[in-house]
């Protein structure tokens, strides 16, 4: 980071008194881990609930005069189909460069009830560079609002929604769908509500402004089935949930076909283009990308983590992990990286080169913990 | 009669006779989280003093195990091989990671007692 001061999320305090053990993290002093560690905060989330603060990440709302006109704008910009996104749905993209290479990666969610409107979230390290984009970008009539005012709250695992329901008995929030997003009043706070997250289970994340955070965060924490859970155990979580992170998955060196993104982007974007690097995305889509991001089971307990040499069976390099630990609810060592295409399916062996010394390991398919989303 | 020794990379040698028992200390296993994993030297295997004799990998990090003595390993602790998070539970007691046998024993002379450990900790503060 630059020598800027580092900043503090609204739920800086609430940190601190909850004996958070706090790191700089893109520019804010963030929670790690509470008292109970980063492997009991990872499995209270897959058992019964965590909140999370993601407050840093970077919250927007681009405004134009209809939805054609905001979304063809956000189109030139990424290859999702947001002209197709329905009022109250969610959906996730990436900014690419003009080689197809992912800028960041993002949410964009169309609010129910204000045509023109889409909401974004960015990652924190990246949301300086993202609004210079979108600024140098957008048509005279689409206007960028920075949410810095906004805090974000996650309430991920699988009883979150029913907590959150004790909390907004009238909203029937547990029977919203898996990536739609609404306003939810709880109690006196007023929140916007998507049900989605970065951990593989059913989830929620919550925006509302800075000043309710700490509050309503306090409300939250008061449910017996929610613990705070800090970046470490997101960090895992999100690694078993196969989910990419970026500045390890993800950069502007790689393109959303290679890194198994290709879900994202949508037939109609496929087969028109226009965005960024449309000819290498398509040209990766008809004939295939020459390397992957896959999932690597290691074989034994040492773990490797990123930047590990990844070796194929004759001893030749042909990747590198992007991300590795240990697994909590898997059990053992996991790791991603990206191989070369002939080496990416399912069961190959490889090796990954720790301390100068070959683990053997295979490909293992994504995620490693299986999704748990409300698709109701 | 027992003796503990420590490091300023935080590890223990806690000698009875010529064999120290070699681990790492609790401020040591607390600093690094979650245990998960112990790469165990080989029984037989010879370290001079400062030499990078274990590896002890947490969720966070990993993180040498610097030999606080010259000496052979007689002994590794397969329970912690086992049980990576005996070392924070126990990182004195039961978290221990190798016995060496001591090539010299002058060279504990030169080790922090307990209480010269936790003054020096509280430098670190």
């Amino acid at each position: 980071m630059s020598e800027s001061a580092i900043l503090r999320t609204p739920l800086y305090g609430l940190h601190v008194e909850f004996g958070a053990r706090l790191a700089p993290f893109a520019g804010y002093e963030m929670p790690i881990q509470y008292g109970s560690g980063i492997l009991a905060e990872h499995l209270q989330t897959r058992a019964s609930a965590g909140l999370f603060d993601v407050s840093h990440m970077g919250q927007a709302r681009l405004e134009g005069p209809d939805h054609a006109t905001t979304a063809r704008a956000l189109e030139r910009l990424c290859p999702a189909d947001i002209l197709a996104l329905a009022a109250g749905r969610q959906r996730y993209t990436q900014f690419l460069n003009a080689d197809g290479g992912v800028i960041d990666d993002l949410m964009v969610t169309r609010p129910p009830g204000a045509d023109g409107r889409l909401n974004l979230v960015v990652n924190a390290s990246r949301k300086a560079i993202d609004f210079a984009l979108l600024d140098a970008a957008l048509p005279a009539d689409v206007r960028l609002t920075r949410l810095d005012q906004a805090a974000l709250i996650a309430v991920q695992g699988p009883a979150a929604a029913r907590a959150l329901a004790r909390l907004a008995p009238e909203s029937d929030i547990a029977a919203m769908q898996f990536m739609s997003a609404r306003p939810i009043q709880f109690g006196a706070f007023e929140t916007q509500v998507s049900r989605s997250g970065y951990t593989g289970e059913d989830g929620f994340e919550i925006s509302l402004s800075a000043r309710d955070a700490e509050a309503f965060a306090r409300r939250l924490l008061a449910e017996s089935e929610i613990e705070p859970i800090g970046l470490g155990a997101r960090d895992s979580l999100r690694l078993e949930a196969g989910l990419c992170l970026y500045g390890h998955e993800l950069d502007e060196t790689i393109d959303p076909v290679e890194a198994g993104l290709a879900w994202s982007i949508q037939k109609r974007r496929r087969v028109e283009g226009g965005f960024p690097g449309a000819g290498r995305i398509q040209r990766a889509l008809a004939d295939g990308p020459a390397r992957r991001r896959v999932g690597i089971r290691l074989d034994g307990r040492a773990l490797a983590r990123e930047g590990a040499e990844i070796v194929g069976a004759s001893g030749e390099p042909i990747g590198r992990v992007t991300s590795g630990g240990f697994g909590p609810s898997v059990g053992a060592p996991i790791a991603m990286g990206y191989v070369a295409s002939a080496a990416a399916a399912p069961g190959t062996p490889l090796a990954l080169m720790v301390r100068g010394k070959p683990l053997a390991a295979r490909v293992a398919p994504l995620p490693f913990h299986p999704h748990a989303y409300h698709r109701g | 009669m027992s003796d503990i020794r420590f490091t300023k990379d935080h590890e223990y040698v806690r000698v009875d006779g010529d064999v120290g028992t070699v681990g790492i200390s609790d401020h040591a296993q607390h600093q690094l989280g979650d245990v998960v994993f112990v790469e165990l030297p080989a029984l037989g295997a010879k370290f001079e003093k400062g030499a990078g004799a274990a590896v002890v990998e947490s969720v966070k990090a990993a993180s040498d195990v610097f030999a606080p003595v010259s000496g052979e390993v007689v002994a590794v602790n397969g329970d912690v091989d086992a049980e990576p998070g005996l070392i924070n539970q126990d990182a004195l007691g039961r978290g221990w990671i190798m016995k060496v046998k001591l090539a010299d024993p002058k060279e504990l002379d030169a080790l922090m007692s307990e209480s010269a450990y936790d003054a020096f900790l509280k430098t670190l503060e």
